[in-house]
């Protein structure tokens, strides 16, 4: 497969296949090295990063809405000094209150969980853990992050537009958000919302076309897709699931476009807006809700899956443990990304679409749940018996598993149509998708940030801080987000900008207090991290070659990252990547690169299923030593 | 011991080299301190801006970077105790290994940690399902709402199982094989008997969920026809931030609607081309008799809301362009909901529950459940939609033909 590389790209035959490091880099101009680099390994720190400042940005906005949902009735003059008009005598403007709701769930899902987690760990891990030189397109990827980079300062610049940011949630549904005179946040801020998500999806398929292509052509020799890690698999499938479901995402958006600007009607019938009677005639909101959740559903998976990989691998490297049933994982993986496709309709259970429809999108949500449930037990499997060590990165991974678990089960509840009735749009759902999968995969990438940060930077991350942070933000994001189940089986509904002007549920405002607090104390904690990242960069341990003592292919390149990855030959795989224990052999871990020749001692008859003339020789050694093993 | 005189030169090393840091880090304390009292006493000098009433003006702006100032150098202070108890845990680290000891054995206190988090967590969520989980919607008060109710308590205890069982298997495990030189893990790459187990098991309890998950959702979402005749029609039309309400007249029979009819004496649009139109009344707030079937016809006139009465366990959007509607029977008046809950003020509430704009929040009616001889009282005394404007204006309209509007109506509450 590397063959296929070289051939197709010449440049590259040039400089490595000679060797020939110092003439490149006389070549590299700042530029090219950290600006329009088309490294993947600089692609994946430029998304890492500008995903962490999304991150921080989304996670200041949901404090300042958290400060009005605790305190309701106080005006904080500081909020005045920082957003001036939406923030009249020191109290969030209720129109801004939902532009800061939408604009942190579309952050939060978009910028920072799928460009941020695909697009830093694809990106780093596809072309090092497959043995590939780079990614099929270099230049499109750099392109993809160059979108994504734009797509961002659009969507961030409506903060300084006169009406504020879109604000119908981010879901955007219209006629709210079709109707720029429904309210603020539909005007100048939406426009700049539809034009950032549609750059940020052309960004998502130029990433997931090179993804897909690299996983399928361009891995090393012996690396058949069952050989692949568990990593890849969740990049892999997220990657179609993201190349088959974004554009429609674009086909609504533009759509909604042509309503705002140009006067059709496709989504608007019968409106009479402020006591104007609008000509719009035949369309259906209804039509912009399934063809939103027809991405949006795929894209929660598409957020879940890579932490799932990156949870996986983490979870056997720290156990020094096979992943327990890596094809039941990999099933798993594969039966959610095509169950997803057909589950969107259990967001629109109460839209009033036939009920008959609703029975079957309950029977196939419910369906969901079990390569889900699959996929717990063996993560748990994995723990099991087990020789754990706790490095943050293994800590970030249980902690993925506790809120998966907490999380998934109440989808069980609102994935019931009959249930949902009751709970739909209530802060039972927004405690169920934070934990499943907010909390999870932010989880998962961080346990990616802590694991493979020496690959990224040659150095380590502090293992104390790590704790610190690992810690806060576990029992912190539980202390936010578990009360709040109890809130939508009192019926509170979500997006309420405060729960004043209603008697039953005022005994919710001590709690809301309480969850602000934890949802800041949860927000320092997040300067453990960026305090632990950023100086590890630049003044952290300097790390070994295999820190972890791991598997993978990424740990044979050297520990300074070269344009390349590796500077010779690209390493032969003949393993699947979790040896990890296995009996008879010295180490507790056997690299991908180690041939079953120099392992007699532990091979097992599983390992050459699909040789039996190699099984053969192998058991002929086993019988020539087989007493000298039982002396021992 | 050559070994023991290594780890002290690094001992000491380390130890000048903390020293040093340390010396900094006091005297950056002191800077600290020093500063919060200049601030608490520029405090103490203006204690006007204290209380401002307003927010404009330099001396309330004052008070307020005071405030933040406060507040950050507090959690500088915190940043700066950690980084001291970092150093002397670093230290206490060392003196171990200098002694030939066996330093700070963080694996084990990790998984310890996860022990304990175990057990506080498990005591959590008892105190949540208790605490919290007295503060939740009392029963439903309507025929459907019971079903649902038993639906919501099989799978609560359903997923409390599989929630407390598979924490204690993760935080236990965590625990219990936390790693050691002497021991290596138990290579255990699949075995098949479990997990064909743990497909079927969890298939087959989503089967049963699914089974009866449909059969309550098809009760409550199909009702026949007839009974959709039978039930009393009441027309609820959602515009920001209301609701508007229509009851039928002496006919049972609501007339239709037409959103290009609307005027600002016709806000919902009635189409008098409708006889069934001319006894229809309107409403303040929605009373319903208690035992008897509603049927909640919606609408919504510029974006979608969402009619939301968790007391009844009843939410159905309000989409403009696409009539919904929602039939069920409270069971419990709002008298014997004051009686249950002993609050005499209470009133079921509709919220909407479709972000709709900035009054989102505080789009609320009042929904009344009263004994059927109270309905009636009440009824007889509403109002007509038709009121006298609204028949001054459609005289004078009615002069011009209509026809071109009229052919857009809703086939709305034909049944």
């Amino acid at each position: 497969m590397a063959t296929a590389l070289t051939v197709n790209n010449p440049e590259l035959i040039h400089v490595h296949d000679d060797h020939g490091h110092g003439e490149h880099h006389h070549k590299e101009t700042f530029l090219t090295k950290y600006v329009f680099s088309q490294d993947h390994k600089m692609i994946a720190k430029q998304f890492l990063i500008t995903g962490i400042i999304m991150a921080v940005i989304a996670m200041i906005l949901s404090v300042l809405f958290r400060i009005q949902l605790a305190y309701p009735n106080t005006a904080f003059p500081f909020l005045h000094t920082l957003l001036g008009r939406f923030a009249p005598e020191g109290r969030l403007d209720p129109n801004f209150y939902l532009s800061l709701v939408t604009i942190h769930g579309t952050i939060m899902v978009f910028f920072v969980l799928t460009a941020g987690l695909s697009g830093t760990f694809s990106n780093l891990l596809i072309p090092l853990q497959l043995g590939a030189r780079d990614m099929a397109s270099p230049f499109l990827n750099m392109l993809s992050y160059w979108f994504f980079f734009t797509a961002c300062i659009i969507m961030l610049s409506s903060f300084f537009v006169q009406k504020g940011p879109a604000g119908g949630g981010w879901t955007i549904y219209p006629p709210l958000s079709a109707l720029p005179k429904a309210m603020p946040g539909s005007e100048m801020g939406m426009t700049l919302w539809l034009t950032s998500m549609v750059l940020f999806v052309a960004s998502q398929l130029m990433g997931g076309i090179n993804y897909i292509s690299t996983i399928l052509n361009m891995r090393t020799k012996g690396m058949d897709l069952w050989k692949m890690p568990l990593t890849i698999w969740g990049f892999f499938v997220t990657a179609i699931l993201g190349v088959l479901s974004f554009p429609v995402l674009v086909a609504g958006v533009v759509l909604l476009v042509f309503d705002r600007s140009m006067g059709t009607s496709f989504y608007l019938s019968d409106i009479v807006l402020n006591g104007s009677v609008l000509p719009n005639e035949g369309g259906s909101p209804i039509l912009f809700e399934h063809l939103f959740w027809f991405l949006g559903h795929p894209e929660v998976y598409i957020v879940i899956m890579p932490a799932m990989g990156i949870v996986s691998e983490v979870m056997a490297v720290n156990a020094r443990k096979p992943v327990f049933g890596y094809h039941a994982m990999v099933y798993s993986l594969i039966g959610i990304t095509v169950l997803s496709f057909i589950v969107w309709g259990h967001h629109m259970f109460v839209t009033g679409m036939n009920p008959f429809l609703g029975g079957v999108f309950m029977i196939t949500t419910l369906i969901i749940a079990v390569p889900s449930a699959v996929k717990t037990f063996n993560w748990l499997a994995t723990l099991w018996r087990g020789n754990i060590r706790f490095t943050p990165a293994m800590m970030f991974s249980i902690g993925f598993v506790s809120f998966f678990i907490s999380g998934g089960l109440t989808g069980i509840f609102l994935g019931n149509s009959a249930l949902d009735i009751n709970l739909h749009d209530t802060y039972f759902v927004v405690a169920h998708f934070h934990l499943v999968m907010g909390s999870a995969a932010i989880f998962g990438m961080l346990a990616g940030v802590y694991h493979w940060f020496p690959k990224m930077f040659g150095r380590l991350m502090d293992e104390k801080l790590g704790y610190l942070h690992f810690w806060l933000t576990f029992i912190g994001a539980y202390l936010v987000f578990f009360p709040m189940h109890f809130m939508g089986l009192d019926g509170v509904p979500r997006r309420y900008y405060a729960f004043t002007e209603f008697e039953s549920m005022k005994q919710w405002l001590s709690v809301n207090t309480f969850i602000t607090w934890a949802a800041i104390m949860s927000a320092l904690a997040q300067v453990a991290f960026l305090y632990n990242f950023f100086s590890s960069i630049f003044f952290g341990r300097k790390a070994s070659q295999n820190p972890w003592n791991a598997n993978t292919l990424e740990w044979t390149t050297p520990i300074e990252r070269i344009h390349g990855n590796w500077p010779g030959e690209i390493p032969t795989v003949y393993r699947w990547p979790y040896d990890y224990s296995k009996p008879g052999h010295d180490q507790d871990f056997i690299p991908q690169t180690v041939p079953f020749s120099q392992t007699l001692n532990s091979n097992l008859p599983h390992d050459f299923e699909d040789d039996p003339e190699v099984e053969k020789l192998q058991t002929e050694w086993l019988k020539k030593n087989s007493p000298s093993q039982e002396v021992k | 011991m050559n070994n023991g005189q290594n780890t002290y030169k690094i001992f000491k090393m380390k130890f000048q080299k903390s020293f040093f840091s340390k010396s900094l880090l006091f005297s950056s304390i002191n800077l600290l301190l020093l500063l919060i009292a200049n601030f608490s006493f520029a405090q103490g000098t203006a204690p006007t801006s204290v209380n401002a009433p307003t927010i404009d003006g330099t001396v309330a702006d004052n008070s307020m970077w005071i405030g933040i100032g406060y507040n950050v150098l507090l959690f500088l202070l915190v940043c700066f105790v950690i980084a001291v108890i970092g150093r002397i845990l670093k230290i206490y680290d060392l003196t171990l290994k200098m002694q030939n000891k066996k330093g700070i054995n963080w694996n084990s206190i990790i998984a310890m940690s996860f022990g304990v988090f175990l057990l506080l967590g498990l005591y959590g969520a008892y105190w949540e399902y208790t605490v919290h989980g007295s503060m939740i919607l009392p029963d439903a008060a309507s025929k459907h709402g019971v079903r649902i109710d038993e639906m919501f308590n099989i799978t609560l205890i359903i997923t409390t199982i599989v929630f407390v069982g598979t924490q204690i298997m993760l935080f236990g495990f965590a625990y219990i094989y936390r790693g050691s030189q002497l021991r290596k893990a138990y290579f255990l790459p699949h075995n098949n008997t479990i997990e064909k187990l743990w497909t079927v098991v969890p298939a087959i309890v989503l089967t049963i969920l699914v089974v009866f998950g449909s059969i309550t959702w098809k009760n409550i979402m199909d009702v026949p026809v007839s009974e959709q005749r039978s039930a009393l029609n009441v027309d609820v039309t959602a515009h920001q931030f209301a609701w508007e309400l229509r009851y039928p007249g002496k006919d049972r029979k609501l007339g239709l609607k037409n959103s290009k009819l609307y005027s600002i004496n016709n806000k919902l649009g009635v189409d008098f081309k409708d006889k069934n139109s001319y006894d229809d009344l309107t409403a303040d707030e929605i009373v319903v008799p208690v035992n008897k079937p509603v049927r909640i016809n919606l609408i919504a006139q510029d974006v979608i809301h969402s009619f939301y009465l968790p007391w009844f366990r009843v939410q159905i959007n309000a989409v403009p362009g696409l009539p919904t509607f929602f039939q069920f029977t409270p069971t419990v008046t709002t008298d014997d909901m004051r009686a249950k809950l002993d609050n005499p003020n209470f009133e079921y509430k509709l919220y909407c529950n479709k972000i709709c704009g900035g009054n989102h929040f505080n789009m609320q009616k009042v929904f009344r459940v009263v004994k059927e001889a109270e309905y009636q009282d009440w009824v007889s005394k509403q109002k007509p939609y038709l009121s006298d404007q609204l028949r001054k204006e459609l005289k004078m309209a009615a002069a011009q033909p209509v026809d071109a509007v009229t052919k857009n109506k809703l086939a709305f509450n034909k049944l």
